[in-house]
């Protein structure tokens, strides 16, 4: 596509949805809707292409896919692949109502699958390797034996911030003397945190702000 | 109205305006902001400087369109690097979305800025791959079983780059730029904790918050942001000044995000004034009116009496 027209196009879609920082309205509803069924569209054919052909209908049908799956050439049938194809047409049942009950047998598959594939490594990388992320060194002492005061003063942030924020989920005790004051350590710790995430997205919306400006930047260039 | 509540109650249009300035007027008159890399990001630079030249470098780009102002200068900071310290880059993706990515890096700044660089001798396009975390899975166990071709339906074999490749672990590091899921979380989870490649990349700065904890420990190195992005830009102009010159977007974008920042700044202070001195006035009214209502009832008890 020609360059311009491209910019054209962009530019246009850009001040549509912009336009809904004054208010609602026809434009915008037209862009909205017309990126819903562009991104629909643009899945449902990276769906088909690649997902559906290379890693079942490649499988089942490898000469008949040659032409469009790479390394299918003179590869003999895959016939297991009959299973996930049949579990992939019971998920379609929910389409009819009489029928909807099959689609559990399929969900259940994936569910399983899922929590039984992801557990260990959410277990390793989220928990066991995360705990001993925290078991570190609260006075840091370099080859001369000198103190390192920032490395320190950091690790210990990080241990009591830990241990504060735990003990803030920990209901099975009333938040009360000690463990009240802990707790409400805990809270300030969530607050930076979450003081911290708003400054990061702040950062990333005025990032892709930028971006669109550039672009009607670029577009105005064409006009001027 | 008083001033504190007319400050409070300020159409929401005119703080649009005011962010939309901010933004504009920087990149009209192009201040630069320049960086000094934070360890977290110059660990990855010099985890890429110190790899032998002709090391195998895996570069996922996990992103689409929308978070490429965030994402494309990290990229293009990333393979000017490794292009630069002669390394063999494979590019590849788990998002559908991210094949439009790569091309950009494929299509236009290589044959621009490395014209000597050939496909399949010094990069590849090892395209896009389904199955998010479970794709990573499967090109730790067994790499060919999921990518025997690159994008065009090449056989690894005929590509000089690709064909002593047969495990993951043959790539000295992965890179991921991230958008979101599946992305660098994944990367970490199924290759580097498992099969100990070193993983580091650079994600979205709505991201980067859930991804600093495994940082140093499962995490190299990490760019959060376009502030991590812009900090990678000045590691490689101090170590290669030849890019200097070169367009260096997200220093040039940095410019918008500091001025903007000091208006939300300032926009949050204003807001917290306004109300602290709203709320001074109308409990001082108030105490006013309870000691008018005071007399009055005292008045007319008297006058009953």
């Amino acid at each position: 596509m020609d360059v311009t027209l491209q910019l054209w196009i962009d530019a246009a879609l850009t001040l549509m949805i912009l336009s809904f920082l004054y208010r609602d309205n026809p434009f915008y509803k037209f862009a909205e809707h017309l990126f819903v069924g562009v991104s629909a569209a643009y899945l449902m054919a990276i769906g088909f292409w690649d997902h559906l052909v290379p890693n079942l209908l490649g499988k089942l049908f490898p000469s008949l896919m040659s032409g469009v799956v790479p390394g299918a050439v003179g590869r003999s049938p895959d016939y297991y692949y009959i299973i996930p194809a049949v579990f992939g047409l019971l998920l379609l049942t929910r389409l009819v109502d009489r029928w909807a009950w099959l689609s559990r047998w399929a969900l259940a598959f994936i569910v399983g699958g899922s929590a039984g594939f992801n557990l260990p490594r959410f277990l390793d990388s989220d928990f066991i390797i995360q705990v001993q992320s925290t078991m570190i060194p609260l006075v840091v002492l370099d080859q001369s034996g000198n103190l390192l005061w920032g490395a320190s003063f950091s690790h210990i942030v990080l241990v009591l911030g830990v241990i504060c924020g735990l003990v803030y989920f920990f209901f099975s005790v009333e938040h009360k003397g000690v463990l009240g004051q802990v707790s409400r350590v805990g809270i300030w710790v969530l607050m930076v945190t979450f003081g911290a995430a708003f400054g990061y997205t702040v950062m990333a919306r005025i990032s892709l702000l930028t971006g669109r400006m550039e672009a009607l930047g670029a577009w105005l260039a064409t006009i001027f | 109205m008083r001033i504190p509540e007319s400050i409070l109650q300020i159409d929401r249009r005119i703080i649009f305006l005011l962010i939309g300035a901010a933004v504009c007027i920087p990149l009209l008159l192009k201040p630069r902001f320049q960086d000094s890399p934070t360890p977290i990001v110059q660990s990855i630079f010099d985890t890429v400087e110190r790899l032998p030249a002709g090391s195998r470098v895996f570069l996922s780009f996990d992103y689409g369109p929308d978070t490429a102002p965030e994402l494309d200068p990290m990229a293009k900071a990333l393979v000017r690097h490794a292009m630069t310290r002669d390394h063999e880059v494979s590019f590849f993706t788990l998002f559908p979305e991210g094949v439009g990515q790569i091309k950009k890096i494929t299509d236009n700044l290589l044959p621009v800025e490395f014209p000597e660089k050939t496909y399949g001798r010094d990069f590849v396009n090892l395209g896009y791959k389904a199955g998010l975390g479970g794709a990573i899975n499967t090109m730790v166990v067994n790499f060919r079983t999921l990518v025997n071709a690159d994008a065009e339906g090449t056989p690894l074999d005929n590509l000089p780059i690709t064909a002593d490749v047969d495990e993951m672990v043959d790539y000295a590091i992965i890179l991921s730029l991230t958008a979101g899921d599946p992305g660098l979380k994944e990367w970490i989870q199924f290759a580097g904790d498992i099969a100990g490649i070193p993983v580091m990349g650079g994600g979205t700065a709505v991201v980067a918050p859930e991804l600093y904890p495994y940082y140093p420990q499962q995490l190299i190195g990490l760019m959060g942001g376009l502030k991590g992005a812009s900090e990678y830009e000045s590691a490689l102009v101090d170590r290669y000044p030849a890019y200097r010159n070169a367009t260096m977007e997200a220093t040039m974008r940095m410019g918008p995000q500091v001025v903007t920042h000091v208006l939300i700044v300032l926009l949050v202070l204003l807001g917290n004034l306004a109300y602290f001195l709203g709320r001074s006035s109308r409990s001082s009214q108030a105490g006013r009116a309870g000691r008018a209502g005071r007399a009055g009832q005292a008045d007319q008890a008297d006058r009953r009496h």
